[in-house]
Order: structure tokens, then C-alpha cells, then sequence
């Protein structure tokens, strides 16, 4: 199974490499459109700053790219808030795969509830979707953010912070999770998984 | 609900694990990748790589370790020691480091951290205050806790969050290998200054220590080293303890 795992200007994407490579995938980092286009599989990953990013995907075309893709697509982290409609983070407009807002976290009450939002942290009110499928239940994922996506009908998990949000999105063939299950021990490595089999 | 986290720190030389640990399944007790994997199947909630190896030329070994650590484990990990430039953080988390964390550099150059959180984002930037109090005051001290500065920590701690830390890393240079328990007081004080998580660090001897930490010290997380690596306290215990004294522990 190939795996194209977009490159852009993003954090730490060698995990999510190291990750699929351990569930016997053959991932590549690449930006190359065609790459991406044949690969049975994409991840777009993401740590970093929403506008940069987006200017760095367009400046490629690959926010094009992205849209017209067909076979199953897997946003991490800033990949979830990228697909969504527009983020407060410096009032960016992203792809809009899914007609959701993303906004700050602004707890009231800051000794309580810290922002970025760091740890580890339940997924709750799974929908029947294959990608969590035999999960246990409300299994913990890592988290390490400061900016979330609303609910909506495409929520397809939430999670509890300050209020619930969107912890993973299903729309046709575009899945999004906001936490890294490339870091999230062996739940991340089954939502990796059935990812792979869909 | 998001949990607390229990996290072990190795000490690192050219590569190899320094304390001495006492794990009867350690086929090679200086591996820290093998080491690492025990860690995690055992439910650490992170991992802390500090590396205290002195000569520039052996940070290659450093981010030779990093990437094999990330390719073996599945949970976040956090390097330190020694990371003094831009640079070296981009090598760093290239190789798979999730989050770096800086000491003594910033104190010289506080600007360091501005320029870190910009150029990666905050989420991967922690910054490490070691702690120690003088006749009542709090101030940062480095070189291992050796050294004093005339920076009080409060207000450091403060400045670095406002340039764009990450997470703290406070360490008690008065409680760090007493095994009397944490520096609750500082560490609560720091936390609820901050909208950024703390870690503590420095005296953990007991479980009750931890549940103390999280409780009287306000803090985020927790951090340890010996009482792990000699099984004093072996981690599944820990987390069963705390989760029966109705602290959020992941399972």
C-alpha cells in the first residue's frame, strides 16, 4: 500500500512516516502532484500556523490538488484545521472540505483549563464509521493544540475541553483527526490502521 | 477529560543511558531506544531525552538516537541539553523529536525563544527552569542548578511564556534527589501564574508525592528519573494508584 504524506512547511512529519512505515506502508513525504495523485492512500499531516500554510499550499497548487483528490484522505492536527472552512488563527480561509469554523480556545478560567490544550485526552460519541472501528471505549489520543474545530454533522468523534469540539471529521472521502494518532500508543496505531483499510 | 501525565526522564551520554537502571528485561541496560519501548508499553504518558554529553561533534549521535527512538516508539518525546541555536532545534525535530526543551541558552538570550516559537510554533517549545531558593527567594540557577543567576524565577518563567514557551519544565534544585516530594509550592504559584502547562521535576520518592503534585502543586504534569529507572515506583502501579485517588490518569 502506498501512502503520500504531503509536504509542506509543517513541524515534526517524520512521525507520521515512522508510524505508517510500523504498519508495513510504504509512506512517502512528497509535494510531487502526480505522487500524490497515484498513491492509495494520503496523509496531511500538520504542526505550525494556519496562514503560512496556506499560502505555502497555494503557492504549490496543492490546495487545488487536495480538493479533486478521490481516494482516501487523512488530515492530522493543523491537516483537520486546514480542510475545514476558516480558522481564527490569523484569520485564515482554508479548503473548505468541510463547511466548519475553527476557532481559539478562551477558557474563563485559565488556571483550570490551560491553552495549547496539551495531553492526553478522550474521544467520545464515536459515530459507526470504519475508521473506529473495534476501538476501545473512550480511548485516549494526544493532543497538542490551541485552536478547534466546532461540531457539525460531520463530527464524527468529539472531545472535552473547556467545551466539546470535533475531535475527528468524515466527509466522502476525506476523514480528519484533530489529536496525532501517530503519537497516540496504540489507539492511534488502530485509527492508523483501519485508516490503511478502508 | 484531559489527564495528568507521568513522564521519565533518561539522561543521555554520547548516545547511550547514563544512571544506572535496573530493568531484568533489558537485554542492553544502555539502549535508551530499548528502554524507551519499556517506558511506553508501560504507559508512560511522554518520554524526556536529556542529553548531557558536552562536546558539539557528538550531537550527531544525538539526532541519530532521536530518529531511532521516534521509528521504535508511539507516544510524544521531548529533547534537551545543550540546545543553544535555531539550528539546533531544526536538526532535532527533523530527526523526529515531537518537542525540544532549553535552559540555560535562553537565560543568556532570552529573544532565543521568540525566535524558536516562531519559526516551529510554541506547541514544541519548553522551556526548563531549574529553581533553587535563596534565604526566601526563588531564583533560576544553571549549569545543573549550580550556578545562580539574579533572575527570579517567577518573573522569568513568566517572560518566557509571554515570548512564546510551550510548556515549563520546573525543576527544584532544593528537592531534586531528596525523595521527599515535589516543590508543591513554586510549582502551584508557576502554574496558576501561567495559561501554559507545567511540568514539575525534582524530589519524587513516594506515589503520594505525585498525587500531591497534581493536586497542591497545581501541576500539568509530572516528571521523574531514578525511582523509574530502579523500579522503586514502576509506572502501572503509579497510574493505578493516582486514578484510585481521583487524579485524571489515562488507562
Amino acid at each position: 500500500m502506498k501512502v503520500a504524506v504531503i509536504k509542506y512547511n509543517s513541524g515534526n512529519v517524520k512521525s507520521v512516516l515512522y508510524a505508517l512505515e510500523r504498519l508495513g506502508a510504504e509512506a512517502e513525504l512528497t509535494d510531487d502532484p502526480q505522487k500524490i495523485r497515484a498513491a492509495d492512500r494520503v496523509v496531511f499531516p500538520g504542526q505550525g500556523e494556519a496562514k503560512t500554510a496556506m499560502e505555502y499550499l497555494k503557492e504549490r497548487k496543492l490546495d487545488q490538488l487536495i480538493k479533486e483528490l478521490k481516494q482516501p484522505f487523512l488530515g492530522v492536527c493543523l491537516g483537520l484545521q486546514l480542510l475545514c472552512e476558516h480558522s481564527e488563527e490569523n484569520n485564515t480561509d482554508c479548503l473548505g472540505i468541510f463547511p466548519v469554523k475553527v476557532k481559539r480556545f478562551v477558557p474563563e478560567n485559565t488556571q483550570e483549563f490551560k491553552v495549547p490544550h496539551v495531553g492526553w485526552n478522550e474521544l467520545e460519541n464515536l459515530a459507526d464509521d470504519p475508521l473506529v472501528r473495534d476501538l476501545p471505549e473512550n480511548p485516549f489520543v494526544y493532543y497538542v493544540h490551541s485552536y478547534y474545530a466546532e461540531l457539525s454533522e460531520y463530527t464524527l468523534a468529539t472531545t472535552h475541553y473547556i467545551h466539546d469540539f470535533s475531535a475527528i471529521l468524515h466527509r466522502d472521502n476525506y476523514w480528519a483527526i484533530q489529536a496525532h494518532p501517530e503519537k497516540s500508543s496504540l489507539t492511534g496505531e488502530k485509527l492508523l490502521s483501519n485508516f490503511l483499510n478502508l | 477529560m484531559l489527564t495528568k501525565r507521568i513522564i521519565p526522564c533518561l539522561d543521555i551520554k554520547d548516545g547511550r543511558t547514563v544512571k544506572g537502571v535496573n530493568f531484568v528485561q533489558l537485554r542492553d541496560a544502555g539502549d535508551p531506544v530499548e528502554l524507551a519501548k519499556i517506558y511506553s508499553d508501560e504507559g508512560a504518558d511522554e518520554l524526556v531525552f536529556l542529553d548531557i554529553t558536552a562536546t558539539v561533534d557528538k550531537r550527531k549521535t544525538l539526532a541519530d538516537l532521536v530518529t531511532k527512538v521516534a521509528k521504535a516508539i508511539n507516544i510524544p518525546f521531548t529533547v534537551g541539553g545543550g540546545i543553544s541555536t535555531v539550528e539546533d532545534v531544526k536538526i532535532l525535530l527533523n530527526a523526529g523529536a515531537d518537542k525540544i526543551s532549553i535552559n540555560s541558552a535562553p537565560v543568556h538570550n532570552p529573544k532565543l525563544v521568540d525566535e524558536m516559537a516562531a519559526e516551529f510554533g510554541s506547541q514544541c517549545i519548553v522551556v526548563a527552569i531549574d529553581t533553587r531558593n535563596v534565604d526566601g527567594i526563588d531564583f533560576v540557577h544553571t549549569h545543573g542548578g549550580r550556578k545562580p543567576t539574579l533572575l527570579k524565577t517567577q518573573e522569568w518563567a513568566k517572560e518566557v511564556c509571554d515570548r512564546g514557551a510551550g510548556e515549563i519544565l520546573l525543576t527544584s534544585m532544593d528537592h531534586d534527589g531528596t525523595k521527599a516530594g515535589f516543590a508543591n509550592e513554586i510549582t502551584a504559584e508557576i502554574s496558576s501564574m501561567l495559561s501554559i502547562p507545567v511540568i514539575a521535576s525534582g524530589g519524587a520518592g513516594a506515589m503520594a508525592h505525585f498525587k500531591d503534585v497534581f493536586t497542591f502543586g497545581k501541576a500539568d504534569a509530572a516528571l521523574a528519573a531514578s525511582i523509574f529507572h530502579f523500579k522503586e515506583i514502576p509506572i502501572p502501579e503509579l497510574k493505578s494508584y493516582l486514578k484510585k485517588e481521583g487524579i485524571s490518569i489515562r488507562n
